[in-house]
């Protein structure tokens, strides 16, 4: 189990450094929020033990309301919530706040523009065992494509912490997209994140790969390794997919020969659809996407599944070097998921 | 901050009522689209609302204490924004720009333009769950104000409304009273023929409502429905007001072919000439 390990390492509130889901910073945050801001509110779809927002419930039980399994009612009684002045945060996984209630986000939500944050967990394949039908490869695309919704995907617990302070603080609809599993941390002490501000940790001259989520800790891995081989390569995280740090991208772009970017999400209409549709117009270079390509996830564990899709340090490494090399990128992953 | 005064004289609304049918006949008329038939059969209701029973202040829209009004059949927005004109919210002059660029009266409501409007509407079983938020909200902040939830009969179909119905049963929201317009009539013809809503007061019933029935074009029977739902503790109440399509206008009145036509002139002089 490791809980013996787990209890004897101090436990930083701030998550620094700490390698962690989340979901459980998330939960965590999340609770530290509601003790000092009496605003908040949590609603969750019976999946609060997943979710971690049983955490708040435990301590805020007037504070939080469970919606049963009914999602589209809860992202509308949440908009309902925010009507009053409170600052609703609901929570379910992601494949079903943003697909089962795409509609609802839509209308209800940023059609008005309400203050709700939509905080998903088990974004991607790193849900694992519970297969496809549990694993959104496509909630960034359906947040990003309407009109009020803000679209933030945290790296680590040191970052989620801080997302889950400054939405609380933003007024209007946004869309946290958490994992299941376990990630490293990989974001500096002194980081302090803002909406709308990627992290760019250096600009390589060759390439510089934009990363979201549990593939910033993957870019930084394939930097180390082509760095080694003599490409220079640079690495942003781009925690917020909407609105993009364009002045970020663009600086990358100028600088650079490649742009690749990396996302635990389908390539089409998300972190990879994003930047390929902004230096299109803005500054073309060549863009390579490392992600899911039109294909469903499958049963298995986390780390098997990320080998299995492409979305790891070897597949950066791989791609780069074939553009360099002339070659087009190798797809072996996705093409042998989606036989 | 306080609320207006409101009356309960039963001529002086029904007087009301016919204002806000005459307000949105030349509306719809001027506009030549928009929806007539369900903003007809729900105005001696909403007239009862906010010319009786709601705590409200045109000159302060956002008062926190206020009741709230939720147009979950969005599509009725003549109906709101006649009422909200003849209240004072903004010029009656506006009206008349209803569904043009640049008017802040859209097809269906949109908050972000139109003040006294709670929430934008128009995708048909939303209101209920936004309805339910505010009562939780409510309640949880002490504020006594009370929530107002109009639906068509039809928008019942819409699975959402069911999962609001346990929610707001479950969470004995008695600061919420729901409306269900059933004027029978949906775009493609009957509810009865398109998709069955019978039995409507069992069904509100299983889900744990305080169910009252009565005809929706009776004044004294709407507002001692409102009346009464305020007394109901424990759980909320839901008003079956049973209604005629296009009510006010014989020859638009129970037809399906009306639901999102406009008067022409013609039949607006006549439609005036019967209310006078």
């Amino acid at each position: 189990m490791g809980s013996r390990e787990q209890e004897n390492k101090p436990q930083s509130t701030d998550f620094s450094g700490q390698a962690v889901a989340t979901r459980d910073a998330y939960g965590a945050a999340l609770l530290e929020l509601g003790k000092r801001n009496e605003k908040v509110v949590v609603l969750d779809a019976d999946l609060s033990g997943s979710t971690k927002t049983a955490k708040f419930a435990k301590t805020f039980p007037h504070r939080f309301f469970n919606m049963g399994i009914a999602e589209q009612d809860m992202v509308g009684t949440a908009g309902g919530l925010s009507l009053t002045g409170l600052i609703p945060f609901a929570s379910t996984f992601a494949v079903f706040e943003t697909g089962r209630a795409w509609e609802q986000v839509r209308q209800t939500l940023c059609y008005s523009d309400l203050n709700v944050k939509l905080a998903a967990t088990h974004a991607g394949v790193t849900v694992g065992e519970d297969g496809a039908s549990h694993q959104a490869l496509e909630d960034i695309a359906l947040m990003r494509v309407i009109p009020n919704m803000t679209v933030i995907v945290p790296s680590d617990g040191f970052e989620t912490k801080q997302v889950v302070d400054a939405v609380a603080e933003y007024e209007h609809p946004v869309y946290v997209r958490l994992g299941r599993a376990k990630v490293p941390a990989v974001m500096p002490p002194d980081y302090k994140f803002r909406i709308g501000k990627a992290h760019t940790f250096n600009t390589g001259k060759d390439v510089n790969i934009v990363a979201a989520g549990i593939m910033v800790s993957e870019a930084l891995k394939a930097r180390d390794i082509l760095q080694k081989e003599g490409i220079d390569t640079g690495v942003i995280n781009m925690v917020t997919i909407k609105p993009l740090d364009t002045d970020a991208l663009l600086e990358a772009a100028r600088n650079s020969k490649l742009i690749v970017t990396a996302e635990e999400h389908s390539i089409t209409g998300g972190l990879g659809g994003a930047v390929a549709e902004y230096l299109s117009e803005a500054h073309p270079v060549p863009i390579r996407r490392i992600g899911t390509r039109d294909v469903f996830g499958c049963s298995g564990a986390p780390d098997e599944l990320l080998r299995l899709f492409g979305l790891t340090a070897e597949e950066i490494v791989k791609t780069v070097k074939n553009f360099f090399q002339g070659h087009s990128e190798g797809l072996s992953a996705n093409k042998l998921a989606a036989q | 901050m306080t609320a207006v005064t409101q009356s309960r004289n039963i001529d002086f609304l029904t007087q009301q009522a016919k204002r806000v049918r005459v307000e949105i006949l030349k509306m719809l008329t001027e506009s030549g689209s928009g929806h007539t038939g369900g903003s007809l059969s729900a105005a001696d209701i909403a007239t009862a609302l906010y010319f009786y029973k709601m705590k409200h202040n045109p000159q302060e829209p956002k008062w926190t204490e206020r009741d709230r009004f939720i147009l979950s059949k969005g599509h009725a927005a003549p109906l709101l924004y006649t009422v909200l004109a003849l209240t004072g919210y903004f010029n009656k002059a506006l009206l008349g720009g209803l569904r043009k660029v640049g008017c802040p009266l859209q097809g269906h409501p949109s908050s972000k333009l139109l003040q006294g409007v709670e929430v934008s509407t128009g995708s048909l079983g939303q209101g209920l769950s936004i309805a339910n938020g505010m009562a939780l909200g409510l309640r949880l902040g002490k504020n006594p104000a009370r929530v107002y939830c109009l639906m068509g009969d039809g928008e019942t179909q819409e699975g959402q409304i069911w999962e609001a119905a346990m929610t707001a049963g479950h969470y004995m929201l008695d600061n919420l009273c729901a409306i269900v317009d059933l004027n029978g009539l949906q775009i493609d013809g009957r509810c009865a023929d398109v998709m069955k809503i019978d039995p409507v007061a069992g069904k509100w019933k299983a889900f744990n409502w305080h169910v009252f029935e009565i005809n929706g074009h009776n004044m004294e029977e709407i507002v001692n429905a409102l009346d009464e739902a305020e007394k109901v503790k424990g759980k909320p109440s839901v008003i079956l007001a049973k209604t005629v399509k296009s009510k006010g206008v014989s020859f638009f009145e129970d037809k399906a072919e009306y639901h999102g036509v406009t008067p022409t002139k013609e039949e607006l002089e006549k439609a005036l000439k019967e209310l006078a």
